[in-house]
């Protein structure tokens, strides 16, 4: 496996010590980089060098490796994931890059997202978004048959198609405005689907839209970036439905 | 010494009932007097902070990642189990129970598997309340799929992203409860020590990931929900932080460790590749609805085009051993058919480390659009890993470390043998014996975090002065300064090896000795081998860069320090379990067809170590199983 028919790559890779150090980016070289790995297993690589030469490895945000926990987050030559279609960097293999490729590795860029070390961020203010109202205020227990109220296929799907997000806060980083507006609305959107969501629907996003506003992202311009850069493919169509939503919930007191 | 599991006697239909009836009560004007912490925010710490919480506790929870939403229960794709009978199939609770005592191959406590299969439907009722987007029929009716060692429909599914939904599901019962403020949140951080003071549990010493700050919790009760220890064989479907810290850490201080030797072997993982590889990834076992396990008959064929292998000369091995569960057959028996296979030359993919799972014949029956529908993020994610289309060509896969059974030793009450310590969902030994059915993981976590822990951890509380500890008690400035000491000692060693070489050599030596196949020889390599790992580590490791920081090198060192110490325990507990069980195979006790060869007569026990200290053999006690529902029977799926 070991024979030197990899590629050879240079990394421009964003180190900052904490959150109140200026950064910068370094470069390093990945060699003999095989095509079957994925991009997070290059870095592992890369680091194993780094420590070996007395260097402190590169920080960065992983746990699942496989596109579901929404740990990962790195922005890859401008894009976050790395802008294949529907892929979270975790799970972006290195056969999309070629021999000789320069590959700039920078972390999640939004005024709410305070940098905590070299790639990895402080993405607290996406749980206090959900915190301020992205549930259904059931009890445990309590609660009627799974059956007893049927959800027509429809709207189960299109909740489902609403809930795929991991909350790793790509449309974060892909929008100029540095807005939540897609996550807000894919969580507004699922609950609002539902009949069991339909209850606190006005006052959820009066509440979720706040906090947003609170926590420092900015507005939607309809750019469509977050979009583009969200590895679940979560539609824009959800920021409509927020807005909707919100229109909506003004005239409900 | 012979332990008590404290199950209720009587009709087994009405032990829970009765028990709960039982179970002291905390009057709700006291509550908030009581202080619990949960380590662990997957589904079964999530659940029971959120439902402690809601009870009126005064609740911290912990976890290591950045957000309580990403435990590694997110992860789960295939689905969670009901006895619902929603389909008219002939299920019923009974059969759920019937089927997970015979799927743990005779393991596991009848009482707490007869509350598990109770309680399920609840979880189902509880996960639509909170808006689960469940998959529906055109009816707007819950739908069903069928998963291995059941012949009914009872798996409840998102997608193909089952255990997502749940745990969003938990995770926003959660956020409501922080909003609320009757918990606390602490994410990024981690519980390096359980504190105990006379005897019982009451705090924990947590490193904060971000600054490196070392610190005691105290509380009334303890509660750990941290997942399971499968990351021991360093590649495994378990996320890259899975580890078995927390429960080693309790180990340590008193905690019994049960039936360590007890860990599931998934059948449909995407094969290795390469040394490069940090992980493996689990192809659902839902596939096996439609999929076809098969290999190449004749050895000179396993490197070929599958496609230019003609029909008869593909031996669909699951539906010819195991004519009535077919591919449906449990995981532990479809993993060592695998196995059995590629042992015998026939395997496919690079290093013959490989099986077809094959989709043809569905696709074939349905069409391509409904395989899409049913599978289609796994057959992407797939394709992202291997470059390769399974619409077009049969999938590779191999199995790979998946569950871990053993745990904690717990009684009824899911408290450990120190009072006030409480261990939830993966982290506990307590209802899957030596084989876990699918789809029964997200079941067993929700059952514990919603359904159980709220009533037994009242039993207890009832039964002490709330508030009675102090974070100035001598026991809590010894484990900060041994988590400290521990630290230090790590960095002092600047040797030449990096955490993950030695992590990897581990990981090795552990599923070539200790994995599918394990022999009274290779478990004796093992044990000569392990602590040569431990003594390379504490002799020439390379820990970069400061305690007092974030530091990934030092979280990851420390956890694979715990791995060098536990895989001797789960090696040894291989070694005295003289029979082959669900996922424990001992290739000495097999019958003569290569089935898995019981002991009833001298292995119908748990086995729970205690710790005696560093260079001391641990000590054995065991507890008696007893089958009063379903009799001990040699486990047929054919
Ligand atoms: C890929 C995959 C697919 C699966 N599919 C299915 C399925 O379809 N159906 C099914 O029933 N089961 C499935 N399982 C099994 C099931 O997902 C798990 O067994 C279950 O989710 C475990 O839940 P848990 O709450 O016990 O632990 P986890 O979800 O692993 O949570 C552990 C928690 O503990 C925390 N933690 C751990 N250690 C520490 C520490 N030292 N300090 C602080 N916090 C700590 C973590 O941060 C996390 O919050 C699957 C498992 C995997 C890996
Ligand atoms: S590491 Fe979990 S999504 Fe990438």
């Amino acid at each position: 496996m070991s024979e030197q028919n990899g590629m050879n790559l240079t990394l421009y890779v964003w180190r900052q010590k904490g959150p109140n150090a200026t950064g910068k980016l370094e470069s390093y070289q990945a060699h003999n980089v095989s095509p079957d790995e994925s991009f997070l297993e290059m870095l592992d690589e890369v680091n194993e060098d780094l420590i070996k030469k007395g260097i402190e490895p590169i920080a960065f945000d992983h746990d699942c490796r496989e596109g579901i926990c929404g740990m990962c987050s790195q922005v890859i030559n401008g894009v976050p994931h790395g802008g294949q279609d529907r892929t979270t960097v975790c799970q972006l293999h290195m056969r999309s890059f070629k021999d000789g490729d320069s590959i700039y590795i920078e972390p999640w860029r939004a005024k709410a997202f305070p940098i905590v070390k070299d790639l990895v961020v402080d993405r607290a203010a996406l749980d206090k978004i959900i915190q301020s109202g992205g549930y259904v205020s059931c009890h445990t227990g309590g609660v009627p048959d799974g059956n007893a109220i049927p959800i027509p296929k429809k709207a189960a799907d299109y909740a489902m198609d609403a809930a795929e997000c991991i909350g790793c806060g790509a449309c974060v980083a892909g929008c100029p405005n540095s807005t939540a507006m897609l996550f807000t609305g894919a969580k507004v959107s699922q609950l609002a689907a539902l009949p069991q969501g339909k209850a606190e629907a006005a006052q959820r996003v009066r509440e979720m839209l706040k906090t947003l506003e609170e926590c420092g992202f900015g507005n939607c311009s309809n750019h469509y970036e977050c979009q583009a850069a969200c590895p679940k493919g979560i539609n824009v169509k959800f920021i409509a439905k927020l807005n909707r939503e919100y229109m909506k919930s003004i005239f409900i007191k | 010494m012979i332990l008590d599991g404290k199950c209720p006697t009587g009709p087994i239909e009405k032990t829970w009932d009765k028990h709960r009836f039982d179970l002291k009560l905390v009057n709700p004007a006291n509550k908030r007097k009581y202080k619990v912490i949960v380590v662990g925010t997957g589904l079964a710490g999530g659940a029971a902070a959120a439902s402690l919480g809601e009870l009126g506790y005064n609740v911290e929870a912990f976890c290591y990642q950045d957000s309580p939403r990403r435990a590694h229960s997110i992860a789960a794709q295939g689905g969670i189990n009901a006895a619902k009978a929603y389909p008219n199939d002939g299920d019923s609770i009974y059969r759920l129970f019937y089927d997970t005592v015979k799927g743990g191959d005779f393991r596991a406590r009848e009482a707490d598997v007869w509350r598990l299969a109770q309680v399920s439907n609840n979880i189902i009722d509880q996960c639509v309340a909170q808006g689960v987007p469940f998959a529906r029929d055109y009816a707007g009716y819950l739908d069903n799929r069928s998963f291995g060692g059941a012949q009914v429909s009872r798996t409840f599914y998102a997608r193909g992203q089952t255990g997502q939904q749940l745990l969003l599901g938990a995770y926003s019962a959660l956020s409501r409860q922080i909003k609320e403020k009757t918990v606390k949140m602490f994410p990024r951080t981690e519980m390096l020590d359980l504190v105990v003071i006379d005897g019982v549990a009451k705090g924990i010493t947590v490193r904060d990931l971000i600054t490196g700050e070392i610190r005691v919790h105290m509380a009334d009760a303890v509660c750990l929900a941290t997942g399971g220890y499968v990351n021991v064989f360093y590649l495994s479907t378990n996320a890259m932080g899975c580890s078995v810290t927390a429960i080693w850490k309790a180990y340590k201080k008193g905690a019994f460790l049960a039936n360590p030797c007890y860990t599931q072997i998934h059948p449909t993982c995407i094969p290795q590749v390469g040394d490069h590889q940090s992980k493996l990834t689990l192809m659902s076992e839902s596939l096996r609805n439609d999929g076809r396990c098969w290999a190449p008959k004749k050895k000179e064929d396993s490197q070929k085009y599958p496609g230019d292998i003609p029909e008869e000369d593909r031996d669909y091995y699951l539906e010819r051993k195991y004519p009535s569960f077919g591919n449906l057959a449990p995981r532990d028996i479809a993993s060592r058919a695998a196995k059995e296979q590629c042992d015998d030359g026939r395997g496919v993919g690079p290093g013959g480390r490989g099986v077809y799972l094959d989709f043809q014949t569905a696709i074939n029956r349905v069409g391509e659009h409904t395989i899409k529908e049913r599978y289609g993020n796994l057959f992407e994610m797939y394709e992202k890993i291997t470059a390769e289309d399974a619409y077009k060509r049969p999938m590779r896969i191999y199995p790979a470390p998946h569950y871990s059974m053993g745990g904690l030793w717990v009684d009824y009450n899911l408290m450990s043998n120190i009072p006030g310590l409480f261990v939830l969902g993966e982290a506990n030994f307590s209802v899957h014996g030596a084989n876990r059915l699918g789809a029964s993981a997200l079941m067993q976590g929700l059952a514990d975090g919603y359904f159980v822990i709220p009533y037994t951890i009242s039993g207890y509380l009832a039964s002490i002065k709330a508030g009675d500890y102090s974070a100035d008690h001598p026991e809590c400035k010894k484990s900060i300064d041994d988590v400290k000491a521990n630290i230090n000692k790590m960095f002092s060693i600047e040797g030449k090896k990096t955490v993950s070489e030695i992590y990897r050599a581990l990981g090795r030596v552990m599923w070539e000795n200790v994995g599918m196949a394990r022999s009274k020889e290779s478990l004796e390599e093992a044990l000569k081998e392990i602590p040569k790992f431990r003594e390379e580590f504490w002799n020439d490791v390379n820990v970069t860069g400061e305690g007092g920081d974030f530091n990934q090198q030092l979280e990851n060192a420390g956890r694979v320090a715990d791995f060098l110490e536990f895989a001797e325990l789960m090696t040894r507990d291989a070694l005295i379990r003289e029979e082959s069980c669900g996922g424990h195979f001992r290739i000495e006790h097999q019958m003569p067809d290569g089935e898995a060869k019981r002991d009833d007569e001298n292995f119908c026990h748990v086995t729970a170590w205690e710790y005696k200290g560093v260079g001391n053999a641990p000590e054995q006690h065991r507890e008696p199983l007893k089958f009063e529902n379903v009799h001990l029977a040699v486990r047929s799926y054919k």
